[in-house]
């Protein structure tokens, strides 16, 4: 790693995990999660009022943590990012009130960012830079969208979206279904490879000549798949739980991949990354690697642990913005539950003219090019 | 510091006297005004952060979002700064800055038609936990005393005493504060003079003084779900 690549921390709470990571550039020094998934298992889903709790004890412990798994001195960090959303508004809240506050005591500038950027950019903690342009599907319990960026700090295009209800908020209600527990997604997958995949013709959401090319719906499925296991039920037969758990995760993967690797040759784009939660599923992983392969399309997914909701992330999305001279947030920076993915960082209302005497002065330089 | 109630209030004091302050009333942008508050008041009384020795937050009792603004805020500068951060119950903040001599209650608004309140023998000494409760349910416990703070303007009927003042200010949480350390760095007792409560009796707390833990009073709205909803028409 380069001597002058911006090191810096940063912070993620926009749903139930309290991420602290810290990066060199794009080499991760550091991820720190601390997760209260446990407390929410028992409400079948994410609690905001418990997960904001969890947040303000978690916080300075988990960068504490964090600053002594990485090794480095407050002191020597560039900058401090942090979610500014979207997510959930007191969760949010808690990591951006932390990060203002770490920022000004430090005399550290501070970047507001993207949640779904960063979960684009994570991946250059794993396989170096990004390619300009890159086609993003970005999958979780919050989100389901296709993005297509052709620079992580300043364009972000949304190419579709999910209609009603994000993939992994699919996985969740049919383990419910299942009784099954919370989180869905892991034993889903599991019980999936015993399965048969096609043994239960589930539908497509969306697949229609007519219907948006690039958007999602996942709650017909859903409801379909409810349908399937009810009516075994009322007629008094076992329930085949792997062959359900097989068909319905290769419904949702089918049409999540077929969308992705569309947009990709419509648009010309030759890579394709997959983040989020859900993009963990092994399923996904490999019809999209087959489907890539067979379109001469580069695949790129992180690791498990930097597609769900992290730190690191974060960190990765500010040190891009430190190194591409983007303008500081400033120390009125609001957490925004609905920031728009167009906007991949929040720059301070006055980021020309404002005195920033308070602050380090960071190279404008891009350190990349 | 204090957000736990509308008012997002900062004070810089120096163990004798407040040098700067700052108290904006909003309730609903605690996150957007505290850190351009306290730079506010370290600029007025020209002095950086690092200047500080100590930190001292109320810890509620307040409605969550706003009060772990202030929480997080300390916290966080204390980690950085490798300074004490001391918590205080808000109503004594109010408490102290009323300067009664006689018995009286604080009373906050704790929405939902409810306000967090607790007793107090004078402006220093509070006799009750910080409870929350419908004014009326109370009302009765505390005829004929004066009631200080928001909870009282909102509910006359239940509270008709109402006095100064109305919202809470850093300022008096820092005389308080700065009252308890002189008083704990000479004598170290916790009697009740320093204030009672609900210490955790954990090591580390200065006697007077709570963790700066949050005081919701409250638990979080939450319900298990039951079985979940059958999608087959009947
Ligand atoms: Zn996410």
């Amino acid at each position: 790693m380069a001597a002058d690549e911006p090191l810096v921390l940063g912070i993620e709470t926009s749903c139930d995990e309290t991420g602290v990571g810290i990066v060199h550039g794009t080499t991760l020094l550091a991820d720190a999660v601390a997760s209260s998934v446990d407390t929410h298992a028992r409400f079948g889903g994410v609690v905001p009022e418990i997960a904001s709790r969890a947040h303000l004890e978690a916080m300075v412990p988990t960068i504490e943590r964090a600053l002594k798994q990485a090794g480095v001195s407050a002191r020597d960090l560039d900058g401090i990012a942090v979610t500014a959303g979207p997510g959930l508004a007191g969760a949010l809240l808690v990591g951006v009130s932390a990060a203002k506050a770490y920022a000004y005591a430090l005399g550290k500038p501070l970047y507001g960012v993207n949640h779904l950027a960063s979960h684009i950019c994570v991946d250059q903690l794993e396989h170096g830079r990004l390619p300009e342009p890159t086609m993003a599907l970005l999958v979780s319990g919050g989100h389901s969208s296709l993005l297509l960026s052709s620079d992580i700090t300043s364009d972000v295009r949304p190419m579709g979206a999910t209609i009603d209800d994000a993939a992994g908020e699919a996985f969740d209600k049919i383990a419910r279904v299942l009784d099954l527990g919370f989180p869905g997604g892991p034993v889903i997958d599991r019980l999936a490879k015993e399965g048969d995949p096609a043994a239960i013709a589930f539908p497509r959401g969306l697949t229609g000549a007519k219907d948006p090319a690039y958007d999602f719906s996942f709650s017909g499925l859903k409801t379909a798949v409810a349908r399937w296991i009810e009516a075994r039920r009322n007629a008094g037969e076992e329930v085949p739980v792997r062959d359900v758990a097989a068909s319905f995760q290769e419904a949702v993967v089918d049409v999540l991949t077929r969308k992705a690797v569309r947009a990709c040759k419509d648009e010309g784009v030759d890579h394709l990354m997959i983040g989020g939660g859900v993009a963990a599923n092994s399923r996904l992983r490999a019809l999209a690697e087959e489907r890539c392969e067979r379109a001469g399309i580069r695949l790129r997914v992180p690791r498990p642990g930097l597609c769900t909701d992290n730190g690191a992330m974060v960190a990765a999305l500010g040190a891009e913005m430190v190194a591409r001279g983007r303008a500081a947030s400033d120390l009125e920076l609001s957490a925004d539950s609905s920031l728009p993915v167009t906007e991949s960082h929040v720059p301070g209302a006055h980021a020309h003219a404002h005195d920033h005497d308070h602050v380090h002065e960071v190279s404008k330089e891009n350190l990349y090019s | 510091m204090d957000t736990a109630t509308p008012a997002v209030t900062v004070a810089l004091h120096d163990g004798e006297n407040v040098v700067a302050q700052s108290s904006q009333v909003d309730a609903r942008r605690h996150g957007e005004l505290l850190l351009p508050a306290v730079d506010r008041v370290l600029k007025e009384a020209g002095l950086a952060l690092d200047k500080v020795t100590g930190l001292v937050v109320g810890v509620g009792p307040g409605p969550y979002t706003g009060l772990r603004v202030g929480l997080v805020t300390a916290a966080t500068f204390a980690s950085a700064l490798g300074v004490p951060v001391h918590g205080l119950c808000t109503l004594d903040g109010l408490a102290y800055a009323a300067g009664l001599d006689e018995p009286f209650a604080v009373a906050t608004d704790a929405r939902r038609k409810e306000v967090y309140w607790a007793r107090y023998e004078n402006s220093r000494t509070r006799v009750s936990e910080a409870s929350v409760d419908r004014p009326a349910d109370i009302a009765e416990r505390l005829a004929g005393l004066p009631v200080v703070g928001a909870g009282a303007r909102l509910y006359p009927e239940a509270f008709p005493d109402a006095r100064e003042p109305e919202h809470q200010s850093a300022a008096a949480l820092a005389a308080l504060a700065a009252e308890k350390l002189a008083a704990g760095a000479g004598a170290g007792t916790g009697d009740t003079e320093t204030g009672a409560g609900t210490e955790a009796g954990t090591g580390g707390v200065v006697p007077g003084f709570l963790e700066p833990l949050p005081m919701y009073l409250r638990r979080p709205d939450a319900q298990v779900p039951k079985n979940y909803k059958v999608v087959t028409p009947k």
